[in-house]
């Protein structure tokens, strides 16, 4: 196992992205002796500041500075990764919006195996890197061999690895810049949209009823807001009632929505996909309501009836509103 | 325009149970219901949207089997031009990569402007799209939820990135991107419309016609392989509350007020 391991480290405004811990961890999964480069690409003070912050947990550093790199755009930062990255290395990128546009292509140019949304790593046994990966929305895991002899791509899921407390290191930056030159893309970025604000902030309410795919139809709404009126609740939902356009997408809990800490989480027709479990955070009560026993959400849930959300929710609606009436 | 969407047949997450067969090898798949993969669906609707601005055809290719033939059909019922196959043994076991190198030689022998795909697949990894247009020397874009077709052979797209955010960039044609869900509302496919196109003739091409190495492809070229299933554990597991809907109730608005869920 000598191939050299690169961690490719996004950030923002010079901040390092929280993933720069997170693939340290992976790194000393694939080989606990190796001591990963952090990879990082950009201009200016802010790339130089994220260079010192690395070095307080990377031993080294490559630096690739161009003006074309202000901006992180997958086209040109795989030109760059492809100039510098010695043949044969493994290199771990976060599963995310840019790790899904970056990772398949670099693995190609660089001639290199490609193992996406990794959610755990066993080590290497030979020639082969064996990962785990989930399926099928997270009902099923698999064991996965991959073939490292030409290197490999590796992407890994955001959260899915712990970062280690490992003693500090003086890292050193090595400029990689005059290596890259002029970089030009087919797709150039132009600016990026926020969200328009929704009528409600979900991200400020204590407790959510959430609704997923189960839901169904969009009549079916209904039988959530009359609960969530019942308790005192906000409607919230998860991807595919979004996509239906059967609730604005300022309503949507997840990692490409929102992200909430309430107090108490009812998620009902949720299956639990990782992205929608990103954006809960907070250690909120989760009840989870779902007919299928094997949705990944009754592995996070605190509480899980396994019913009908459709037949469940308005016999509970009902007796909360006998109990309010009584007490008041 | 001349747009290629490739499509998978896949058991719908969303519909099953998804359970492991005995030997642990694989899931169990006699039962599963069998669907084209959501985004995929989106994609052809956003090809189709495309076409009716803008002119062209629209082109559903599938790397599979026989079986595979009905999503095909149930994307040409919804007003796809053609729909091709894409199959031979020599392809069986093939990683992504591999899928890739297959849809590779099917683009080099037609001219497309641009080829759309789902954003990943139900077992997959969002990894087809991006490899078949480094494979070209397309540009890429993944995630794509807009898609505006600009005047000098170039597009307006954008990217759902982090919190709802939307990357709005240009791309040159051809090029390859990865359509997300939510991009457009597929129109509906009744019966009706699946027996209209039951007849029509679904080109079949193996390796030989599309000039795909086989040694290239198929398990023995696959750099990543499934050993085996297995049931994750991620949590302690919820406590399931038993009983009839009613007892079920009272229980859950108990825990609810412990823990200020009624206010």
């Amino acid at each position: 196992m000598t191939a050299r391991i690169f961690a490719y480290i996004a950030h923002k405004g010079g901040v390092v992205d929280d993933s720069a811990a997170e693939l340290l961890a992976a790194a000393k999964k694939i080989n606990s002796a190796a001591s990963p480069t952090a990879v990082v690409t950009g201009s200016g003070a802010e790339l130089d500041a994220v260079c010192t912050t690395l070095c307080a947990s990377y031993a080294e550093v490559w630096k690739v500075a161009s003006d074309s790199l202000a901006y992180p755009n997958a086209e040109l930062v795989r030109q760059a990764l492809v100039k510098v990255l010695p043949a044969g290395s493994l290199v771990l990128l976060p599963h995310n919006h840019f790790g899904i546009d970056l990772g398949p292509g670099l693995s190609v140019k660089l001639n290199a195996a490609f193992v996406p949304d990794v959610v755990g790593i066993d080590g290497v046994d030979g020639t082969n890197l064996k990962a785990v990966r989930q399926e099928f929305g997270g009902q099923v895991s698999a064991h996965v061999r991959c073939n490292i002899e030409t290197g490999a791509v590796i992407n890994v899921r955001p959260g899915a690895f712990k970062p280690v407390e490992g003693a500090a290191v003086a890292g050193v930056v090595v400029d990689k810049s005059s290596q890259v030159g002029a970089l030009t893309a087919k797709r150039r970025y132009l600016t990026t949209v926020m969200p328009e604000a929704g009528d409600v902030d979900i991200t400020k309410e204590a407790v959510l009823v959430s609704v997923g795919r189960g839901i169904q139809e969009k009549d079916n709404i209904s039988i959530a807001e009359e609960l969530a009126e019942a308790m005192g609740a906000v409607v919230s939902c998860s991807r595919p009632v979004v996509d239906a356009k059967w609730l604005p997408k300022s309503r949507q809990v997840g990692s490409s929505g929102q992200t909430v800490k309430p107090k108490v989480y009812l998620a009902c027709g949720i299956s639990g996909s990782f992205q929608h479990l990103a954006g809960l955070k907070g250690n909120p009560f989760i009840v989870a309501i779902n007919k299928n026993p094997k949705a990944p959400i009754f592995q996070v849930a605190e509480v899980g009836i396994v019913t009908d959300m459709l037949e469940f929710i308005p016999e509970l609606t009902n007796k909360i509103r006998e109990m309010k009436q009584v007490s008041v | 325009m001349e747009i290629l969407v490739c499509a998978r047949r896949v058991p719908d997450a969303s519909e099953n149970e998804i359970q492991l067969n005995s030997a642990g090898n694989d899931i169990e798949r006699d039962d599963l219901v069998y669907s084209i993969n959501e985004p995929d669906n989106y994609a052809v609707e956003e090809a189709l949207q495309i076409v009716a601005k803008s002119g062209g055809n629209v082109t559903v290719a599938t790397v599979g089997t026989d079986e595979d033939e009905e999503i095909l059909r149930r994307e040409m019922a919804m007003g796809a031009n053609q729909g091709v196959l894409l199959s031979d043994d020599a392809f069986t076991g093939s990683d992504g990569k591999g899928i890739a190198t297959v849809l590779k030689g099917f683009v080099q022998k037609n001219k497309f402007d641009l080829v759309l795909t789902g954003v990943q697949a139900e077992d997959g990894g969002a990894q087809v799209g991006g490899m078949l247009a480094a494979m070209l020397d397309y540009p890429f874009a993944s995630l794509v939820n807009s898609i505006e077709v600009l005047d000098g052979n170039q597009l307006k797209i954008s990217r759902e990135i982090e919190g709802g955010n939307r990357e709005m960039s240009e791309i040159d044609l051809p090029c390859v991107l990865s359509i997300q869900t939510g991009i457009n509302e597929p129109r509906y496919v009744g019966m009706r419309g699946i027996r209209q196109v039951a007849s029509l003739e679904i080109p079949t091409y193996g390796a030989s016609d599309l000039g795909v190495d086989t040694a290239a492809v198929g398990e023995a070229a696959a750099n990543v392989k499934r050993d085996d299933y297995f049931v994750p554990v991620l949590g302690k597991g919820a406590e399931i509350l038993q009983g009839s809907n009613e007892e079920i109730a009272d229980k859950l608005i108990e825990l609810l007020k412990a823990k200020g869920g009624l206010q």
